[in-house]
């Protein structure tokens, strides 16, 4: 990532999960778009306010899965047909039904990675640095007990002092500049 | 429900339903984060910790050596022989990984079934999981004799061009058990991530900002990594559930495909994996009843907690008491000698004594007492049932194991079975590095999931008009 300078964003706090909704369903109708909600624990209405309604995760999770259930199944097939034939009782080389259980194991073992570093990797996780860090009141609270939206920088309408007067009209506990 | 059984001014019962808050009231998501992190953070570890983990300590270091006299002698120093070629080793495995399914049941299928209540208590069911697949995987890997090169049951292209065998449940189960502690890891290590970030933030000491701060990831708690995030955890208690039942399914087919009187039944998997969920709430009662005591946990970890398990309990034990009389059935409707034979055997042969342990443990005592509300909410008779269950839970399996084997076809080759001890010392040893285990699991990482119990909390009510301020 390039290094970035100036200012991230603004970041309003909150003292409860109902006034966050409802300043980021305003802000939302207000026409921002570069913004985010962080909480404690996952408050679905606020992703719901700022526009987040489906993520990626469950497709890579059934691309994983489906990749580790072919792969295998190909290798047990590998290995038995053609690789190291053995005879065991009679039973045919491709005995299909006996590979179904380690290839059924494969499946879940795949598709639980996969959700499990997809959804990391989607979050853009490990990120041990972020700018909203440098907030004084952000790590006191983010994962504790308060409620933050944060309009970013980056969003087209974002004015350092018509942002902070905007948010100051919606009523959070307080406003704080955040840096990179 | 039966709101006159119970003192009726009780607050912590729910007036609603007559049944026991799920959460004492008066919590916040400050109270509740202080009193989590606060386990963890506190500089003073309590005197009892260092007690208890000097015994788990010991208890792993005697594991620690028989190990090293079992490498360095054979599996000959056990009282393993023939006809009883599988002992200890496997009745310890099969009874470890099915303590362990009960944390993977109270996380995936309580969390898909939305029972609240199971938040909790998830986080360190799963911790009982691992460290309880910790034990058990070990055993079959001492169990093959040549432990260093138990990697030969991998399909690694070796120099040697062998490849493992698919067709035998054996090798079923190194891809069950693997993946099941593998996807049990994960799902417990992205399960804590927020709640590495709340100890990094409410840290004081340096080394532990840098610690928490590193595990956590960077979580910081924003809204899209939280949708993302409960998505993910949704899918893999939706991959763990039928993984979990697939896995003691596994187990039950290394006896089920044998063609060996008391082990050859379709009844085996659908009675293991009830049995292994019997065994497992089982254990969580042995853990959860003094935690929530020394750590004065009472508040989130309730009498409801404790009824459900029970309540529970009473429901897996039938489906255990359903395949031990369809068994017995079986036995006779076969119109089999052998089976008939084996059965007779197994409960008045020398070895009998083992079968009324087991239906006294499990059967008797249990499925009588469980229905009694004020016995299952009684901790110290719940205790005493759960370590009376885990112990009827072991004889179970010394049961199939053993009393199948001991007298099979020939009688000429007939033999008893007396555990060395070797064999104790290995098991024991195992008690010994799972309370080790746990015991630190307890100090260093958050034993109650913070972001879920927040989620329960009435405060995290989302109120539609500027004037509800709920205050909590």
């Amino acid at each position: 990532m390039p290094a970035r300078e100036g200012t991230y964003g603004l970041l309003a706090e909150f003292d409860t999960p109902s006034d966050l909704v409802r300043a980021a369903q305003q802000a939302r109708r207000d026409g921002w778009r570069r913004m985010d909600c962080y909480t404690p624990y996952p408050v679905e209405e606020a992703a719901e306010a700022i526009g987040f309604h489906r993520n990626k995760v469950p497709l890579i999770t059934l691309i994983g899965g489906l990749m580790g259930l072919v792969a295998m199944f190909a290798l047990e097939t590998w290995v038995s047909v053609l690789a190291y034939p053995l005879n065991i009782a009679g039973r045919p080389l491709y005995s299909w039904p006996a590979f179904i259980v380690p290839a059924y194991e494969w499946t879940i073992l795949f598709a639980g990675l996969s959700a499990a570093f997809g959804m990391l990797a989607l979050n853009g996780l490990p990120a041990l640095y972020h700018p909203l860090f440098n907030a004084p009141n952000f790590r006191n609270g983010a994962t504790t007990d308060k409620f933050f939206l944060c309009l970013e920088a980056l969003d087209p309408k974002f004015d350092l002092v018509e942002g902070r007067k905007y948010l100051e009209s919606l009523n959070p506990v307080s406003v704080v500049e955040v840096e990179y | 429900m039966a709101t006159s059984e119970t003192k009726p001014k009780d607050v912590t019962i729910d007036p609603a339903t007559g049944e026991y808050r799920v959460l004492a009231p008066g919590q916040t998501f400050k109270s509740v984060t202080e009193k989590i992190a606060g386990i963890v953070l506190t500089p003073d570890t309590p005197l009892g910790w260092f007690a208890l983990f000097g015994v788990g300590g010991a208890g792993a270091t005697m594991l620690l050596v028989a190990l090293t006299w079992l490498f360095l002698k054979g599996v000959g120093i056990w009282a393993i022989t023939q006809p009883v070629a599988w002992g200890f080793a496997i009745i310890n495995f099969v009874w470890w990984i099915g303590i362990g399914h009960a944390g993977t049941l109270i996380s995936a299928i309580l969390l898909l079934f939305k029972q609240g209540w199971r938040n909790s208590i998830n986080r360190f069911a799963e911790a009982m999981t691992i460290f309880a697949v910790v034990c058990a995987g070990m055993f079959p890997l001492i169990h093959v004799g040549r432990p260093w090169v138990s990697y030969w049951m991998l399909p690694l292209p070796v120099t040697m061009n062998v490849w493992p065998q698919f067709r035998s449940p054996l090798m079923w189960d190194v891809f069950a058990v693997s993946t099941y502690a593998t996807i049990s890891v994960v799902f417990w290590y992205i399960g804590m991530i927020p709640d590495f970030g709340t100890l990094r933030d409410r840290s004081q000491s340096k080394l532990a900002q840098f610690g928490y701060g590193l595990v956590s990831l960077g979580w910081r708690g924003s809204v899209r990594h939280w949708m993302r995030y409960e998505t993910a955890s949704l899918l893999l208690a939706g991959l763990a559930t039928p993984l979990v039942l697939s896995v003691h399914t596994v187990i039950s087919f290394d006896f089920a495909v044998a063609v060996l009187p008391g082990w050859h039944t379709t009844i085996f998997p659908p009675y293991f994996v009830a049995g292994a969920i019997y065994s497992g709430f089982a254990m969580v009662l042995t853990l959860a009843i003094p935690l929530r005591k020394f750590y004065h946990l009472e508040k989130l970890v309730t009498e409801r907690h404790i009824d459900n398990m029970g309540k529970v309990m009473l429901a897996t034990g039938f489906i255990v008491a359903y395949g031990y009389g369809m068994e017995v059935f079986m036995a006779w409707y076969s119109a089999s000698h052998w089976e008939a034979f084996m059965m007779w055997n197994r409960m008045f042969g020398p070895m009998g004594w083992s079968y009324w342990v087991l239906v006294s443990c499990n059967l008797a005592f249990p499925l009588t007492t469980l229905w009694v509300r004020r016995l299952r909410t009684n901790m110290a008779f719940m205790f005493f049932l759960s370590i009376v269950v885990n112990t009827g839970m072991w004889f179970e399996r010394f049961v199939i194991v053993v009393t199948s084997l001991y007298r099979d076809f020939l009688p000429s080759s007939w033999g008893t079975y007396r555990a060395t001890k070797w064999d104790y010392m290995i098991y024991a040893g195992t008690l010994g590095l799972f309370t080790a285990l746990f015991l630190l699991f307890v100090r260093f990482l958050p034993m109650i999931p913070m972001n879920e119990i927040k989620m329960m909390l009435p405060s995290a009510k989302i109120t539609p008009k500027k004037t509800a301020e709920v205050g909590d």
